[in-house]
């Protein structure tokens, strides 16, 4: 750095030099056309000067910086590499919360990297532009190194092999995909308020961290250092997205129910999608983290309490059916799970019933849920898998048109009782599972009406016709026998067991 | 003598991911090829996005161009981000020294205002252009179809970032109140008349829909004139008037434009090689914009004093090879 100029010029009139300044107002071409995506939500902005920049970094530091993160991570790639890192796993049932991830998570970074680019070009202020290109190569470094990280594991366990194909088609796939293409296809300040404040900012700790302490507890070497590598891009993230909301709050006093609505909107779909995270973190794991419920009551309700009180003063109130979560929250991992169990044949990882001693964690910390309504349905699992009658599920659910959440989730006031809306929207009757998703669909009827419903289109026809055995196996290209089924009795116990003995 | 480690034998089940293995081959493949083919969504969309009813989020009908497969396209320089930054962090770190060798002698306090002055009217103003080049290579990221073309545009987009900054480091560095150079390029940018039409360039490219031509206009056809001039022409003319010790600070940008042309001759190659219909759509937008890039950069090197006819004859000769120069 220029130490002669560094002492003239402060750190922020130097930033200024080199980012914001670099723009120009435009009169060749009119400004609405040049950033034409900018006006069309509602959302109305006064004076980009404002725009607080989340952080200052310029490209030759970032270059610096990330190239060095770089270095270290592969070099932990190569060595797991080199001695069969894999073994190291606390248990082979493990390795299907990465399956998970790769075929879940993987793609939603890749979704990030697309989005934070078109906004990287739409917004006309350029200090939140550049701030967005940031996250964009950072969304595509994820994106990239997940795959190489996972690339090892791929060679010695299924559910990986396929899986930008299998996100594109498989039916619970179809939850996290439709979740990041409707922030996708929305205008680029809903994108925003969607992944870098809802998803990065409130929920990151709910996602993010759950499956990068879950590979720290159960000796997955590539993840966790992924994750550590990953951190200093998240809190980057982070900052974004406080910055983001508070700049649209300060912008206008019209922007704020607009904003609202994205929040109940955005948390609610962000909690239907973390599903899969409490499922993960409560079921899949062998060694424990901790429960989703109490990961949801440290991360949402005490940090998201506190943030949206703090968020009070712009006239916010907290999101919509938060209380609902709340409630949510003791029986969100068993049903999910349950669902995945029973539907254990279309899934591209094993499934299994909890051994006793897990099945005595779950009831240690669910002790008003377990014990009452999971614990004997899971019982009952293993006596007739016990018996060789291993239960699968052959009809096909009802999803919700919004989530895609097979209605398979209890009423918040009764637990005994399943949660099902419906409505009518010229002439056609659309499922829900929630009031929280009915209401989305309510909102933009026209959007949701679109939805690629992965039963739905198995009964038209669309996924490779009517045998189930086809859809999975050509259509999804899950293979039958090594990917999918209960783990007891599967292609990974037995592989495992013998490459113990080897080394 | 060879030293060898035991370590147990486990026999992987396959040995790349399965998009992988269908595209290159079931065998061990490389970083490039895992983190870049076939990883973007392709089908199942489900909504439209609010922004552009007409098409998909991810689209091929971005462009007129037509490829059978738009993986087609591979980066010779095999970037993915890993690679990407590590080579930028050499470049960087190359960039840096030559900055403090030129601040450590005071070279900046040596400069004479003949010098000053042609930087600050040709050179500084084009920190502007390199934001709009920024803007036109992220738009090109977000708009392409498949990964490799996307992530290759993403790349040279932050590169343009960077060259930006560098260019205002430069303004800072020879200037003896820091900023006041800048700002007075700045006003050349918005208001001089020599650069009005270089502006009016870029103002129209940040409004061209179509990928395919909006990379064309910025990444051929300006930035294969600008650079040839900026790096033969303007560098003899400061060496005539003494002005020569500037190559030690603009010295990286002729190493970029170097190791940015290799993506882009690449890319065209392989539109234009696609089919006779693409050729032809390519050649087409070569003709107009390659005029207008002459009509836009004339008056500036005019102003400096510089012919333009050689960098002219660099495009040209590139466009040639390229095959869409029309020659009637």
């Amino acid at each position: 750095m220029n130490a002669k100029t560094s002492k003239r010029l402060n750190m922020k009139e130097r930033y200024r030099i080199m980012t914001r300044d670099l723009g120009w107002e435009p009169s060749y071409q009119r400004y609405e056309d040049i950033f034409p995506q900018e006006g069309f939500e509602g959302i109305k902005i006064t004076d980009w000067d404002q725009w607080e920049d989340p952080f200052r970094l310029t490209m030759d530091n970032y270059w610096k910086f990330q190239a060095e993160k770089e270095r270290k991570l592969y070099a932990i790639f190569d060595a797991v590499s080199q001695n069969n890192g894999q073994m190291k796993i606390s248990d082979p049932r493990y390795l299907n919360a990465v399956k998970l991830f790769i075929t879940a998570v993987t793609p939603l970074e890749y979704n990030a990297y697309k989005g934070y680019a078109r906004v990287g070009r739409q917004f006309g202020g350029v200090g939140a532009r550049i701030a967005c290109q940031m996250q964009s190569i950072d969304e595509l470094r994820h994106t990239q190194t997940q795959i190489h990280a996972m690339s090892h594991y791929n060679k010695y366990f299924g559910g990986m092999h396929d899986f930008p194909h299998m996100f594109d088609r498989v039916w619970y796939l179809s939850v996290p995909k439709s979740f990041f293409e409707d922030a996708s296809t929305a205008g680029p300040f809903e994108f925003l308020t969607a992944i870098s404040f809802s998803f990065e900012y409130v929920l990151t700790n709910l996602l993010f961290l759950p499956f990068m302490s879950g590979a720290a507890y159960n000796g997955d070497m590539n993840t966790v250092t992924f994750g550590f590598s990953a951190q200093s891009d998240e809190a980057r993230h982070m900052t974004l997205g406080l910055e983001i909301i508070k700049f649209i709050l300060e912008q206008h006093e019209d922007n704020v129910p607009i904003v609202q609505q994205w929040l109940d909107k955005w948390l609610w779909r962000g909690y239907r999608l973390l599903s899969i995270v409490g499922m993960m973190m409560d079921y899949m794991l062998p060694n424990k983290v901790m429960s989703w419920a109490e990961a949801w009551t440290m991360y949402y309700e005490e940090a998201g309490g506190a943030l949206f009180k703090e968020l009070e003063r712009y006239g916010i109130r907290p999101p919509k059916y938060a209380d609902q979560t709340v409630i949510g929250k003791d029986h969100v991992s068993h049903q999910a799970w349950f669902i995945f169990y029973q539907y254990g044949h279309a899934t591209a990882f094993n499934t299994w019933v909890p051994t006793a001693q897990e099945m005595d964690w779950l009831s240690e910390k669910y002790p008003d849920t377990f014990d009452r309504l999971y614990r004997p349905r899971f019982e009952l699992l293993a006596e007739k898998a016990a018996r060789g009658e291993r239960f699968y599920n052959d009809a096909l659910p009802q999803l919700c048109q919004v989530c895609q959440i097979p209605l398979a989730i209890t009423e918040p006031d009764d637990d005994t009782l399943l949660s099902h809306r419906d409505t009518v929207h010229d002439g056609e009757r659309y499922h829900f599972c929630s009031d929280g998703c009915r209401d989305i669909f309510h909102h933009e009827p026209e959007k949701y009406v679109q939805a690629w419903l992965p039963v739905h289109q198995i009964l038209q026809g669309n996924c490779g016709g009517a045998d189930m055995e086809k859809v999975i196996g050509d259509y999804y290209r899950i293979e039958m026998g090594e990917d999918n089924l209960d783990f007891e009795g599967s292609a990974e116990q037995r592989r495992w067991a013998a490459w113990k003995q080897a080394v | 003598m060879s030293v060898e480690i035991k370590t147990a034998e486990i026999t992987p089940i396959r040995q790349t991911y399965g998009h992988t293995k269908r595209r290159f081959g079931d065998k061990p493949a490389t970083r490039y090829q895992e983190a870049s083919f076939d990883i973007q969504p392709t089908t199942n969309f489900h909504y439209r996005p609010m922004f552009d009813e007409h098409h998909e989020l991810y689209d091929t009908g971005y462009t007129a161009l037509v490829m059978e497969d738009w993986y087609a396209f591979s980066d010779p320089r095999q970037f993915y981000y890993g690679a990407w930054v590590a080579a930028r962090a050499k470049l960087q770190e190359n960039t840096e020294s030559s900055f403090a060798f030129f601040e450590k002698r005071g070279l900046g306090a040596r400069l004479n205002d003949d010098v000053r002055r042609l930087l600050t009217r040709c050179l500084l103003p084009l920190r502007h252009a390199e934001m709009g080049a920024n803007m036109n290579n992220v738009g090109i990221a977000a708009n392409a179809y498949g990964t490799t073309l996307s992530q290759a545009h993403m790349y040279h987009g932050m590169d343009r970032l960077a060259v930006a900054q560098y260019l205002s480091r430069i303004g800072l560095l020879i200037d003896e109140s820091p900023g006041a150079l800048l700002a007075e390029a700045k006003t050349l940018w918005m208001e001089e008349a020599a650069w009005q039409g270089v502006r009016r360039y870029v103002e129209d490219s940040l409004v061209v829909e179509d990928w395919a031509e909006l990379s064309l206009a910025q990444n051929l056809i300006f930035d294969g004139l600008l650079y040839p001039f900026l790096l033969e022409s303007l560098d003899a003319r400061l060496m005539e008037i003494d002005g020569g010790d500037i190559a030690i600070l603009t010295d990286f940008m002729g190493d970029w434009f170097k190791d940015g042309s290799r993506f882009i001759d690449a890319l065209f190659k392989t539109l234009a090689g696609e089919s006779e219909a693409n050729r032809v759509q390519l050649t087409r937008w070569v003709a107009h914009w390659r005029s207008r890039a002459v009509e836009a950069l004339t008056p500036v090197a005019i102003d400096a004093d510089i012919e333009l006819d050689a960098a002219l004859a660099v495009l040209d000769k590139r466009l040639a090879k390229l095959g869409l120069l029309e020659t009637h």
